[in-house]
């Protein structure tokens, strides 16, 4: 086993190499013990506090109506957010000025504000200025704060996907005298779409882990607020939290999963163009600022680039 | 008009905002580095650990960690960090911990993009001088590797900058937690709103265009 980094390990690499595990597993261990013991003393080990797992009452009672919850406040704002966030990908690539201005503006405010302002903001407004009852008013708030920030990265995302598709589509397109408007929905966007598949389904990660914000500053019922209320009745904090955690991370996981299995797929397949916006894209993108690239298309002409000025 | 600013500190609750960004920064930086070398490190069990610890801990959401930070690190574990006494300080350091842990995941993933983009030749030639790992990686692959990788760790920066505002789950006394207050006992909701808004807007975008440029000055030209 070696790598580009280090040489094939000889008896001394070797030797060394046994030292620093042993080290580093003893540490683990030591740090692992602590855990456990603290966690002891605590009285988080007692069975009292896991059986309510096993038993299913705290599944059926708080977890699974958290975790549906949670779910249905990431699908509605994933649902809203993605014809938002095509418009406003669209509409900030149009020739009109008066259009592609006031769009990037909106696009780069909402990606430039914390997702948790927008939520409490949202919260605020819907309580000032709606009927809306105060026992739904924070699925909403969520749903609204998510849908601002998720439009305006799925805008980017759209544009991002279109952006990639190599020119000659357009260029055929008009050849053959398709209108602005067609040669949008009818060449650029599907296959922008499919492009982007990946990216979106990543997206809903970030979605995913966004809405314990509500869980716990608006009271939103959701998995993390779920956890709240087994703890208070269960006293298994450190539990409950494991749980919880576990269930986020398999949840993520699997999107993860999904996305990238998605994103292989796209690649090998020879029907499209082969563009593909991955899951590092879309980390890129979650963050404001001018620079859109899809990364494989951004190296490929700078390296193109370098050799033509390579003397 | 701007009567209702009156006994509320915005600019106070900025500050924390951008020490929690700073300290946080720097935490993450330091532990992600570390955790990179860890993913590439000829040792098996610290590779093993390092990818652990990434792909478990970016998968949580940040609130959830920052809320174990004083539920869980705090109450039961009595991590206090040493200030077991002053609540404020104690949360702000629980915060600066928590979004460390959580940001360097991101360092470390960004980091170790960068070094896959570091040309295999420098490396091996580091290798064939008989440098040994520690060395190929500190004074050869990561140097270039950080200077590739600007780009990407700016938008963690940024990331962050807006991830900070989660401390206000465990009442540290930033942005969106007075933003809260205020809007709660104010009538000015979106003036309020607009104000905490546009202080962020200040915050983020500097950073981007400054670090961006900074990006691009660095990069090591291939």
């Amino acid at each position: 086993m070696s790598s580009v980094l280090y040489d094939t390990p000889g008896p001394r690499a070797r030797r060394r190499n046994m030292i620093l595990s042993v080290v580093f597993a003893a540490l683990l261990v030591l740090a692992l013990w602590w855990i456990w013991q603290t966690m002891a003393d605590a009285g988080q080990m007692e069975g009292a506090k896991w059986s309510p797992f096993v038993e299913g009452q705290a599944w059926t009672t708080y977890l699974l109506p958290g975790l549906g919850n949670t779910l249905k406040a990431a699908a509605l704002s994933m649902i809203i957010a993605l014809p938002l966030g095509a418009a406003l990908g669209i509409a900030r690539m149009s020739d009109h000025r008066w259009v592609r201005v006031p769009a990037a503006v909106i696009v780069e405010f909402f990606r430039a504000i914390p997702v948790l302002l927008l939520m409490v903001f949202a919260n605020q407004f819907y309580s000032d200025y709606t009927a809306i009852e105060s026992d739904t008013r924070p699925l909403y708030a969520v749903v609204t704060g998510l849908v601002l920030y998720n439009a305006s990265v799925l805008a980017e995302i759209v544009r991002a996907g279109i952006l990639s598709l190599p020119k000659g589509q357009t260029e055929a397109a008009q050849a053959i005298g398709m209108r602005k408007t067609q040669v949008m929905t009818t060449i650029l966007l599907p296959q922008a779409v499919t492009a982007m598949l990946p990216a979106i389904v990543s997206q809903l990660v970030v979605i995913v882990k966004d809405t314990a914000l509500g869980g716990a500053m608006l009271n939103f019922t959701d998995l993390l607020n779920g956890r709240k209320t087994l703890a208070a009745n269960y006293a298994n904090v450190i539990p409950s939290f494991i749980v919880v955690a576990l269930i986020y991370i398999v949840l993520n996981f699997l999107l993860t999963s999904f996305a990238s299995w998605l994103e292989r797929r796209l690649r090998r397949s020879k029907k499209s163009t082969g563009v593909v916006l991955g899951a590092e894209d879309v980390e890129d993108l979650n963050a404001p600022g001018e620079v859109v690239g899809v990364h494989g298309v951004d190296a490929g002409a700078r390296a193109g680039g370098d050799v033509g000025k390579a003397p | 008009m701007f009567d209702f600013l009156e006994g509320y500190d915005v600019l106070g609750a900025f500050w924390t905002t951008v020490q929690l960004t700073l300290l946080s920064a720097v935490g993450s930086l330091v532990w992600g580095t570390i955790l990179a070398g860890m993913r590439v490190s000829p040792v098996p069990l610290m590779r093993g650990f390092g990818t652990a610890y990434v792909n478990i801990v970016r998968n949580i959401p940040l609130t959830v960690i920052i809320v174990f930070t004083s539920l869980g690190l705090s109450n039961i574990f009595g991590v206090n960090l040493g200030a077991a006494d002053d609540f404020d300080t104690k949360f702000f350091r629980l915060a600066v911990l928590g979004l460390s842990a959580y940001t360097a995941t991101f360092v470390c993933e960004a980091l170790r993009s960068g070094i896959n983009t570091v040309p295999v030749g420098q490396a091996e030639a580091a290798r064939a001088l008989g440098l040994s790992f520690n060395q190929v990686l500190t004074l050869i692959v990561l140097p270039q590797a950080f200077r590739s990788v600007i780009g990407p760790l700016t938008n963690v920066l940024i990331a962050l900058t807006k991830n900070t505002t989660v401390a206000a789950a465990i009442g540290v006394a930033e942005a969106a937690l007075l933003m809260k207050q205020m809007i709660e006992n104010e009538a000015q909701l979106l003036l309020i709103a607009t104000i905490f808004a546009l202080g962020f807007v200040v915050l983020t975008l500097p950073t981007g265009l400054l670090l961006g440029w900074l990006g691009k000055r660095l990069a090591v030209k291939r």
